[in-house]
């Protein structure tokens, strides 16, 4: 191999690199976030109830946003929508779901906590939003969500704010046809 | 010694220049809360010291360049290096720069303060316009812009707050914490007042807060901040801040003024009722998009007038209003409009631009769909 | 002749290769017209074909630029409707960084780094005829987008998802297609600069002897390495997420349109110091040049160009301040952010200890070499000033941040490739440029750069957001004089173009050393260059280099 071989097999070992981390990097982001509290995200997976001390000086505030993203026709409303909890406490809330479409769809409601530094402290034991439901046409259904808020939160924290944002799920294959569907539609 | 003084006398001017420039809104606003003068007292320091900063390092460039011309015969020196001066000119910065930081980091602590709020607000971004939830007050309303269609094109003469006036403004006590919560509905916006120094992205699906204490009673002015679209500078923030008192009657009457607009629910609405209201809430919800005319501008935004699916299809026609698109710009508005303004604005779109469906939606149809 | 000048010895070899020529003209006459330009390996030809693809984009680019600077010349909406608008700046940001600045400086580098480092080509020649040839077809494209329906791009050269996603106009799967081929070229381009400088350097020539313009362009090329792949693929997740139906950056099923933000902005931070490293290299050149006296801290020059871009990989989120990012995290890129400062001053001490007690002559290369140090630094305070996360609250999306990427990017970086075709004009065609019409071009534009970007921090602090059609009445005088800076600016360029045409068809001869303080390699060869030069490399054991 010719000098100018060696020199180019190895920036083109460089970059092969860099696509892979290119491409790690969108996993590595959601470690990150995990680890960090970044952005608000909370865990997609159930964890289990930590069971120590209990905080009983202190009090947070955890309140509950319930939000609907266009194209689905149905209603979410927390039948709680403050409490004043213990850290270290495990507590269970509870979510109202209604389809007021006239057909059957599918639906995800996607978390955010703020403060993110909150996510971290955050454990839910089980939630709605840990999977997709199915609701059939007028169907309402009434889910349990439930939480603890580590022991070790932050001092500074006194309200912790966990925001669903309902979606729909694409029944076909791709939902994302954007403004050729709505023309679709209305042309 | 007069060296001096007349260093001082330029610095004294200057400063008045940078109080003048002030007045004349060519400076950052000191704005009306601590963390806002904060944040302008940072901003004049490390102004002045990058102002000190290049005086010295211009200074002596704009020396060498008038005294090293060689056409005043001026002969090149050797040097090439030395250790000394540039281990000084290394670590001379990085004193000033650590210097810099400690207040800076204060400053960004305080802002990050998460101590009890007294009062919640939900900001919602939309395409084009801000949306506000008091949380625990039950009361929301859309902030559109007010400023007229025809100043923007010049057939009218500017107001002063040209493009800075909204419908309804966020109103808010003065002395008391208020947390923003920030999200969007469908792109990035980003909520701006100068006045709070309070600016954050509003991203869809993820809560994002900030918070501020105003000083002052009066009305702060500010803008979307993050580019979300054609009508990105089209969507103000004005915060209007009062007294405690007047705030809770500000609150009172606005409770009582949105039990009244939902009012009806339950009565029949004339067709020539709803087409009215209709129009109004057209004009300042969804003209922004579809036009006033009703032409929209495909293919992004499609047109109402004579748009046949629509008129074909009532049932199809109150879901896309009520439940949005998924993956467009198509709000729903099942949250942030009452039944009876959803049945209006349906009505209006068609028997308007010769629409001529003479379908009449009762906003107890509405309210039906959506709390069955 | 200054007494600093290096000894006359190695002059000696440009009359070997001045001989060497005539040979192969022969070989090149076959092929004449139009094909000879497509189908050239020859690395001055392609540097030519960039330095020409790069100019006639920076002037469709600004012209697109006087658009917008027509439209906000009074509040109101006069010219254009926003959509158009959008599509302006979206355009005008993606023209200038991809089809303007980046072409610049490889065309740059393909015609001075082998005849700085006494190479006959660049390591790959066909390869280098084919990461040019991809740039005329990515930017057609590009331009193409503006006639398809719905428009071309509208979301800004940064295209944030979701904006440039879920609510982009179709035309967006072309926009990243073209921007993929963009990238290839830059990829491909790096790589055989790197080669080059690695492989082709004369006898004697030590990393350390090798001028600091092909020293930043060596770092620079790592650069593009590094971050190409990362932004091909942020678009090629865009082109998943608006094709497909997957949801990297779409909070409706699971994604986060912060990712995006983060991926961006990890490639953006470095793009910008590609778009600024050979800059300084150009700079560095040029400044002892016309000082008579060797460049000021060589070895720290090196170093703190490669704390630079190492420092580059470390600060991207601060451009997301404001997106919600936790305490420390801002903690942390304010921090980083400012260090950047540390090296950067650096540069600039130098280049002024380099001035001092010189003996300074200000022909136009160094009247814009001069004018780059001192509207660069201000670039960088504004820099400082944005640094600083709990300020930057305020200028963060501002006019303030138009004013100080436009320092360090136009009286920055382009003033620095003005300076370099000035400088290196004789070289190439064997005429100076015209002295006269320089100075007219270099003063215009100085005041025009000024008129034009100053009064944009003032508009910033006083509130007015960037990337907006119409604004409130008080940035109205601001607006103004922005405006006729931007139509003073402008309109200067045809200058700079006339400089140029009139240079390639003639003028004053230019002596192989056009420059009388100049002392790297390339004034060793005749003027105009001949096609084929340092056939045999030059010996240089011995050679006093810088």
């Amino acid at each position: 191999m010719t000098p100018v071989q060696r020199t180019v097999t190895k920036t083109l070992i460089a970059l092969l690199m860099m696509v892979g981390f290119t491409i790690a990097l969108v996993p590595l982001y959601d470690v990150f976030c995990q680890i960090t509290g970044l952005n608000g995200k909370s865990a997609s997976q159930p964890r289990a109830v930590v069971s120590g001390e209990v905080d009983e000086s202190r009090y947070v505030t955890v309140q509950f946003i319930t939000r609907t993203g266009s194209g689905l026709p149905w209603r979410l409303e927390a039948l709680n929508r403050q409490v004043r909890v213990h850290p270290g406490q495990a507590y269970e809330v509870r979510f109202a779901f209604v389809n007021h479409g006239k057909t059957a769809s599918r639906g995800r409601a996607v978390p955010s906590v703020s403060p993110s530094e909150a996510s971290l402290h955050l454990r839910k034991v089980t939630c709605f939003c840990f999977q997709e439901q199915r609701l059939e046409a007028g169907e309402k259904l009434e889910l349990p969500m439930m939480f603890q808020l580590s022991s070790d939160l932050p001092e500074g924290i006194h309200t912790v704010t966990l925001a669903y944002t309902l979606y729909p799920v694409a029944e076909g294959p791709v939902a994302n046809n954007k403004s050729t569907s709505m023309q679709g539609g209305d042309a | 010694m007069r060296k001096m003084l007349v260093l001082a006398a330029l610095m004294a001017s200057v400063t008045g220049l940078s109080r003048a420039a002030r007045a004349a809104g060519w400076n950052m606003p000191v704005g009306v809360t601590e963390v806002s003068r904060d944040v302008y007292g940072l901003h004049m320091v490390i102004f002045w010291i990058c102002v000190i900063i290049g005086v010295i390092v211009f200074g002596i460039m704009f020396y060498s360049l008038f005294r090293y011309r060689r056409s005043k015969g001026a002969q090149a020196a050797h040097f090439h290096e030395h250790t000394t001066v540039e281990v000084f000119w290394t670590a001379i910065p990085l004193l000033i720069l650590v210097a810099m930081a400690i207040p800076a980091t204060a400053t960004l602590k305080d802002m990050y303060d998460a101590s009890e709020a007294e009062l919640d607000v939900m900001v919602t971004g939309h395409q084009w316009r801000w949306h506000y939830h008091y949380m625990g007050e039950d009361i929301t309303f859309f902030s559109n812009l007010d400023t007229p269609r025809e100043q923007i094109d010049g057939t009218a003469e500017k107001g002063e707050n040209y493009l800075l006036e909204v419908d309804q403004p966020l109103v808010l006590p003065v002395g008391r914490k208020v947390r923003l919560l920030m999200t969007s509905s469908d792109v990035i916006h980003s909520w701006w007042v100068p006045d709070l120094a309070v600016k954050k992205d509003a991203v869809p699906g993820f809560v994002n807060e900030a918070w501020t204490r105003i000083d002052e009673p009066g009305i702060y002015r500010g803008q979307c901040a993050e580019l979300c679209g054609k009508d990105h500078a089209f969507m103000p923030v004005v915060v209007q801040a009062m007294e405690q008192e007047a705030f809770d009657t500000w609150l009172a009457e606005r409770k009582q003024e949105a039990a009244a607009a939902a009012s009806g629910v339950d009565r029949e609405w004339k067709l020539e009722e709803l087409v009215e209201r209709g129009e109004k809430v057209y004009g300042s919800i969804c003209a922004s998009c579809h036009q006033a005319d009703g032409q929209g501008t495909p293919p992004t935004f499609p047109a109402l007038a004579g748009n046949q699916a629509m008129m074909d299809d009532l049932d199809w026609h109150i879901d896309v209003v009520v439940n949005g698109v998924s993956g467009s710009a198509m709000a729903a508005f099942s949250g942030t409009l009452n039944p009876v303004d959803l049945a209006a604005v349906i009505t209006y779109e068609r028997n308007a631009w010769g629409n001529e469906t003479g379908d009449v939606v009762q906003p107890a149809e509405i309210q039906a769909l959506i709390d069955p | 002749m200054a007494p600093n000048l290096p000894p006359k010895a190695p002059l000696e070899h440009s009359q070997s290769v001045a001989g060497s020529p005539a040979a192969h003209e022969e070989e090149h006459h076959y092929r004449s017209g139009p094909l000879r330009w497509l189908l050239t390996t020859n690395h001055k030809e392609i540097g030519t074909l960039y330095l020409i693809f790069s100019l006639s984009m920076f002037l469709i680019g600004g012209v697109m630029a006087l658009v917008v600077r027509l439209e906000l010349f009074q509040p109101g909406l006069q010219m254009v409707q926003p959509e158009f608008f959008n599509q302006m700046t979206t355009m005008h940001g993606l023209i200038m960084v991809f089809g303007a600045v980046m072409p610049a400086f490889v065309g740059l580098a393909n015609w001075m780094v082998p005849l700085q480092i006494g190479a006959p080509d660049m390591a790959l020649p066909r390869l280098n005829n084919f990461s040019f040839w991809l740039l005329p077809i990515a930017f057609t494209l590009l331009l193409a987008t503006l006639l398809m329906p719905g428009g071309g791009p509208n979301f800004g050269w940064t295209f944030y998802a979701p904006l440039s996603t879920t609510y982009a106009p179709p035309s967006t799967t072309f926009f990243i297609f073209a921007l993929h081929m963009a990238g290839i070229s830059s990829i491909l381009g790096a790589i055989n600069i790197i080669a080059t400088i690695l492989n082709l350097r004369a006898p004697g020539m030590r990393l350390m002897d090798m001028t600091l313009f092909v020293w930043t362009w060596l770092i620079t090329a790592f650069l593009l390495i590094a971050v190409m792949p990362v932004l091909a693929g942020v678009i090629t997740m865009m082109l998943l997420d608006i094709n497909f139906g997957t949801s990297f950056f779409n909070a409706a099923g699971g994604g986060d349109p912060v990712l995006f933000q983060h991926l961006f902005w990890f490639f953006g931070h470095p793009e910008v110091y590609i778009m600024i490293l050979p800059a300084f290299g150009i700079v560095s050149v040029i400044v002892p040049t016309f000082a008579r006296k060797r460049l000021f801290g060589y070895a720290s020059m090196v170093y703190a160009t490669a704390s630079i871009a190492i420092l580059s990989f470390l600060v991207w989120a601060h451009h997301m301040f404001a997106v919600g990012l936790p305490l420390v995290a801002e903690l942390f890129f304010m921090y980083t952010t400012m260090l950047i400062a540390v090296p950067t001053g650096v540069k600039v001490f130098n280049w002024i200890t380099t001035l001092f007690r010189g003996s300074i002559t200000f022909e136009t290369p160094m009247l814009f070499a001069l004018a780059f140090i001192v509207l660069f630094t201000i670039g960088g305070f504004s820099g400082l000033m944005l640094a600083i996360a709990p300020a930057d609250f305020q200028y963060h999306d501002t006019y303030f941040v138009v004013a100080h990427f436009h320092y360090v990017l136009v009286p920055g970086a382009v003033f620095s490739i003005m300076a370099a075709v000035y400088y290196w004009l004789p070289k190439w065609t064997g005429h100076y440029p015209d002295e006269r019409i320089g100075r007219w071009h270099f003063w215009l534009s100085v005041i025009g750069v000024n008129l034009l970007f100053f009064p944009m921090h003032f508009a910033g602090l006083a509130g007015m957001p960037r990337r907006i059609p119409d604004y409130a009445l008080q940035f109205a005088d601001f607006n103004m004089a922005s405006s006729i800076g931007g139509f003073l600016f402008g309109f200067s360029q045809l200058l700079f173009v006339w400089v140029i045409v009139k240079c390639v068809r003639g003028g004053a001869k230019a002596p192989a050393k056009a420059w009388e303080g100049a002392s790297d390699l390339e004034w060793t060869l005749p003027s105009p260059a001949p096609l084929h030069t340092f056939e045999t490399p030059p010996d240089l054991r011995g050679f006093k280099f810088h």
